[in-house]
């Protein structure tokens, strides 16, 4: 396996959505490619940091105004 | 953290069905539970579209009034997050299309870069790289890292990576086909992490330096 074949299953391995089979030799390609090993490492990385640091977060104030606007629109149909 | 939770079965109803049906029967407090429920995650994806905090309220404002103006319009067939999501999208583009006086905007334009699809930078990074930062230098770098990328692969890695969407929701959501948000979400992956190297490279652990502001 090449490492651009490699790249173009990286996210069925990071989604687990691969056979066994090729679970197999993508770990046979890491097992031998540092460069591979460290792109799936640090993909995965990135993807943990933006799960657990949520951006453009809505602040309580302004949800409760938003909230109470269209709360309000609702009531009286939009 | 906020995801979006699957279906559990196929024969069980997804709890937002009972709401839809509270709201349709004139329960107008069953629409508050769903506008609680998705508010944040709506919000987001329109700030992921629009870059603009003002545009980001009046979206989602406006998505979640046409989302109930329009709800007898609502299928059962898709699930009610995705169809809002794709009311979201829409009137994120239109918000931006008025910014930028008349353009055409769409989410599904054919983004021709080959950033990302070969990875260049090999260094590893720290073992807890986001720990070198404070929690406000880190989410500028996480905004301004994510800024970069073109809208369409923004709001595929919101959907699938950060809300936990399946990529056929994703792909429903967006208007988009299955293998062309796979193509997005593997290069947004790429480049962001890419991106991000620049801060939480291994040698580069000291560098607090390197966050622009």
């Amino acid at each position: 396996m090449t490492c651009t074949e490699f790249i173009a299953l990286l996210d069925d391995l990071i989604d687990d959505t691969v056979t066994a089979e090729m679970r197999a030799d993508l770990q046979e390609h890491l097992r031998c490619c540092e460069h591979c090993e460290v792109t799936l490492n640090t993909t995965r990385k990135t993807i943990q940091i933006y799960r657990s640091h949520q951006i453009y977060d809505l602040p309580s104030s302004l949800r409760d105004r938003l909230h109470a606007v269209i709360m309000a629109r609702c009531k009286k149909g939009c | 953290m906020a995801t979006i939770q699957p279906i559990a079965g196929e024969n069980e109803q997804h709890p937002d069905v009972a709401l839809v049906e509270r709201v349709r029967a004139g329960d107008v407090s069953a629409y508050d539970e769903l506008v609680r429920k998705y508010d944040r995650q709506v919000f987001r994806i329109a700030q992921h579209i629009t870059q603009n905090r003002e545009d980001a309220e009046d979206v989602m404002q406006d998505a979640f009034l046409k989302a109930y103006e329009k709800l007898d319009q609502f299928q059962g067939n898709s699930k009610f997050y995705t169809w809002l999501v794709r009311i979201a999208v829409n009137e994120s583009l239109m918000r931006l299309r008025k910014r930028r006086t008349g353009r055409m905007v769409s989410i599904d334009e054919d983004i021709d870069t080959d950033e990302g699809t070969v990875p260049r930078d090999l260094a590893d990074w720290a073992p807890d790289p986001e720990q070198n930062y404070t929690q406000a230098e880190l989410r500028r770098i996480l905004e301004k890292t994510i800024k970069g990328l073109p809208p369409g692969f923004r709001v595929v890695f919101e959907l699938r990576d950060v809300q936990g969407l399946s990529t056929e929701d994703t792909a429903e959501a967006l208007g988009l086909s299955v293998p062309a948000v796979k193509s997005r979400l593997l290069r947004a992956r790429l480049q962001l992490r890419e991106r991000l190297s620049r801060y939480f490279h291994r040698k580069k652990r000291s560098s607090r330096l390197g966050v622009e502001k």
